[in-house]
């Protein structure tokens, strides 16, 4: 999984019928230090995800697996919102 | 798979069912030579790895759930392993 901020959503009227009643949420990947790291990518919201929220996504086939048993054409889904990031001084 | 090096968790109380009761490390991922190789990762831990430990990160969906045993769940990554050597071949 990864760390990622949601910074937008996309709105598609005309998409698969799998993505019906599904937010797409713009999300920012970012590091450890909570800075942007990387392109935006777009990521379908399985929690409720709010814009600023700091999340984290599953990627691949399993990223469809919060909507089992419906087949929803995903490879990028939030799946948690952080509330804390606890980076150890090592 | 990957080596890396644990060097936090993440709290998040809302977040994929498959999720719950797993600590949520973050990782470090590491080149033989012990450097950084990319961003950090988050894994879930399926053997109780401590900050600080280099560990063996499972970096792919159906590994990393049936590690944790939870299958068909939004995981791709699991910690599943610490490793105490390394040896190249001369």
């Amino acid at each position: 999984m990864f760390l990622a901020r949601v910074v937008g959503n996309v709105v598609a009227t005309m998409k698969d019928p799998a993505f019906t009643g599904k937010k797409i949420l713009v999300i920012q990947p970012i590091n450890k230090s909570g800075d942007a790291e990387g392109a935006k990518i777009l990521a379908l919201d399985s929690v409720g995800a709010g814009a600023g929220e700091t999340v984290y996504c599953c990627r691949g086939r399993e990223a469809s697996f919060p909507w089992l048993p419906d087949e929803v054409p995903t490879e990028t889904s939030i799946i948690a919102i952080v509330d804390q990031i606890n980076v150890e001084k090592l | 798979m990957l080596i890396g090096r644990v060097i936090g968790d993440i709290v998040a109380t809302q977040k994929a069912p498959s999720h719950e009761g797993q600590k949520i490390l973050i990782v470090q991922p590491l080149n033989l030579d012990g450097t950084d190789r990319g961003g950090v990762v988050l894994a879930l831990d399926a053997v109780d790895a401590g900050a600080g430990e280099r560990v063996l990160v499972a970096t792919e969906g159906w590994s990393a759930m049936t590690a944790v045993g939870r299958p068909h769940s939004p995981i791709d990554m699991a910690v599943i392993g610490v490793i105490d050597a390394v040896t190249l071949a001369a």
